[in-house]
């Protein structure tokens, strides 16, 4: 069982967000990108061979400087434990005490690493690399069997973005995959589900079956300015988790197209509607950031994995999520130190895709997907085998994918 | 004195009473809802430029955009295939006299009260003939249902199978037309047809019949209910938009007090 939601002292102030040490070097940044993704990676030399921690420009073993990311492996042995009760920096100071440890890793290094509650002094360890609330990475050592009461430990709440407890809002429950995201978050534990409904004189067909104290419906239209700013002042501040779910897809290349109608629907609803969400809603949760238990601490977008690359028969669609990823690329900077989750879909099972052979990407599967990256503290994830193929495709070549469509 | 002079005496000394047939532009009023492959009305929507801020310090105004056929509208005859080719069929050439006319006003509110789906008839217009003097040409003629008074969910009145709101069938519209010459029809609802006006032949026959023959429409018309049944004198020009075909409008009723 969860830890339950602890009841606030409405008269207590609001502590300010803090944010653990950020300035990186840019080798360091590989660690982030790795643990955003859910990958336990670190540099391994291309001349000598040997895994290093923490990651430099060169090898410190042979000055070699090819220097590769790759996944290592994420077994190790704590050689030392301890319980840091004080300490002179403020982010660290209102986490105490905390356990850290050195730990050996199989891979090669030996590295100092936050200990989970759990965790025997001695012994095996299973590593992580979670993002710390600056969005950097940072190695975790847990259990090596995990338990259920495991995200219970201090450090991997402070870590982590678990709906267990916590309230969330689906910005657009008109979206095709809003009531199965509703049902995963109900199911993950979460407080509360505030739904945003736009233009309620529409059915809403899709939520007839879920029927839960816990939903609560809320008028929220992203195209609509003001309807947000109300929105926001009226649920802003008991929103820890945001699912922006505004969606609006239709068929067309750009020349397919004769008009730009169904382009600006689009815009509205991957561009303009998630600003004025991060606009109402983004000052709220950050200014809440910094509450001891529970606070604010995700914003999660789902765009399309054709903001990469542009899938043939979609190109307008696709130039309308290409702008709503890079708005969401900033807010992760804006909006720290909450999370911001990027998730790419592929093609969704839905009408507008019928013409398109499988796999297609069925709304449970996605919704469950979103709720283990929040539960694991992932940011960047694809979500499906297109989605999937298309951005280790990126990853490995944006150029060459750029020429397969 | 002219008897524009006396009018204008008259409207200033109280004698006749100016009605606002106009709903408010608002973000929350429903737009007709279109199958989803086809474009969509927008609603409309209001951004604000600045207010008193820095933005602008000392003036506040707002950015606002919707369809032609948002809100309280007009409809001009290019707004349907039916009247397409007719000449000075759209709202910046359809000559101003028209934008004044008086208007009969035919009450089914009991009858679209009880059933959503109320039709209107040609035995209906006749019994109102019968009360009322026949429809003289040129005249609006006006479906007063009371629908004004719904809002949200109630007003678009949308089920699985299309929208429910009351209209005329294709013979009550013909008779209109072509025996009476009004000058357009004029309805509470979202369109002049009613919601299952899908199914009649023509579909649509308000939209067919009224523009085909250069007629005009009123949509989501207010306060009928204030209105005589004959005797209103209606101030309704929409936008001048070049090519438009329709606006958005503020429609009057003038009537003796």
């Amino acid at each position: 069982m969860s830890t339950t939601r602890p009841k606030r002292n409405p008269l207590a102030p609001t502590p300010p967000a803090l944010l653990p040490p950020v300035p990186r070097s840019r080798a360091a940044l590989g660690l982030a990108a790795a643990a955003a993704a859910g990958r336990f990676a670190l540099q391994r030399c291309e001349s000598c061979g040997k895994v290093q921690y923490p990651p430099r420009e060169i090898c410190a073993f042979c000055l070699g400087d090819a220097l590769r990311w790759g996944e290592v492996a994420r077994g190790g042995t704590v050689l030392a434990a301890t319980t840091v009760r004080i300490s002179a920096d403020p982010y660290f100071r209102r986490l105490m005490p905390w356990r850290t440890g050195l730990v050996r890793m199989d891979a090669g290094p030996t590295v100092v690493a936050f200990l989970h509650g759990a965790l025997a002094a001695e012994g095996r360890a299973r590593l992580a690399l979670r993002l710390d609330k600056a969005g950097q990475g940072v190695i975790l050592a847990l259990p090596e069997e995990g338990t259920a009461a495991m995200n219970d430990d201090p450090v991997l709440r402070e870590l982590g973005c678990a709906p267990a407890q916590r309230r969330v809002l689906i910005t657009d429950g008109r979206a095709p995959f809003a009531a199965a995201l509703t049902r995963a978050f109900l199911d993950a534990g979460a407080a509360s589900v505030f739904v945003g409904i736009a233009e309620d004189w529409r059915p809403l067909p899709d939520f007839a079956a879920l029927d839960d104290p816990r939903i609560a419906r809320v008028p929220l239209d992203a195209s609509d300015a003001e309807a947000v700013h109300r929105a926001a002042a009226s649920i802003g501040g008991r929103v820890d988790i945001l699912v922006n779910t505004t969606w609006h897809q239709r068929p067309g290349d750009i020349l397919d197209r004769q008009d730009t109608i169904f382009s600006r629907e689009e815009m509205e609803a991957a561009f303009f509607g998630p600003m004025r969400l991060a606009q109402s809603f983004g000052p709220a949760m950050r200014s809440l950031a910094g509450e001891a238990a529970f606070a604010p601490c995700a914003w999660v977008n789902i765009l399309s994995v054709a903001a990469l690359a542009p899938a043939p028969g979609f190109a307008a669609f696709a130039a309308a999520q290409a702008a709503g990823l890079s708005l969401a690329h900033s807010l992760r900077r804006e909006l720290r130190p909450l999370r911001v989750v990027n998730a790419l879909v592929g093609p969704l099972d839905d009408v507008w895709h019928e013409h398109v052979p499988p796999p297609k990407l069925g709304a449970i599967a996605l919704a469950r997907a979103i709720v283990a990256a929040l539960e694991d503290g992932i940011e960047d994830l694809a979500i499906g085998d297109v989605a999937q193929d298309i951005l280790a495709r990126y990853r490995d070549d944006p150029a060459i994918l750029l020429r397969e469509a | 004195m002219s008897s524009l002079a006396a009018f204008a005496l008259d409207l200033m000394a109280g004698k006749i009473r100016v009605v606002d047939l106009t709903q408010t532009l608002s973000p929350d009023f429903p737009t007709i809802a279109l199958p989803p492959q086809f474009g969509q009305c927008a609603p409309f929507r209001l951004e604000e430029v600045s207010r008193y801020d820095s933005r602008g310090p000392a003036w506040y105004w707002n950015n606002f955009s919707c369809g032609e056929h948002t809100g309280t509208h007009f409809d001009a005859p290019i707004h349907w295939v039916s009247g397409k080719d007719l000449p000075d069929n759209t709202t910046d050439t359809i000559a101003a006299r028209n934008f004044i006319a008086p208007a009969c006003v035919i009450d089914c509110s009991r009858e679209a009260g009880e059933n959503a789906d109320f039709i209107l008839t040609v035995p209906i217009i006749e019994a109102w003939e019968a009360r009322h003097g026949r429809i003289p040409a040129g005249h609006w003629v006006f479906l007063r249902t009371d629908w004004s008074k719904k809002s949200g969910a109630a007003y678009a009145n949308v089920k699985e199978d299309g929208a429910h709101t009351p209209g005329p069938n294709p013979d009550a519209v013909r008779f209109l037309v072509e025996q009476r010459d009004v000058l357009g029809f004029g309805v509470e609802t979202i369109g002049t047809d009613a919601g299952q006006a899908h199914a009649f032949t023509p579909p649509y026959p308000a939209h067919f019949f009224m523009h085909g023959k250069g007629r005009f429409g009123l949509q989501c018309l207010a306060n009928l209910d204030q209105l005589p049944p004959t005797g209103a004198l209606i101030v309704s020009p929409p936008l001048k938009i070049k090519g438009g075909s329709g606006s958005p409008l503020r429609v009057l009723a003038l009537i003796g007090a």
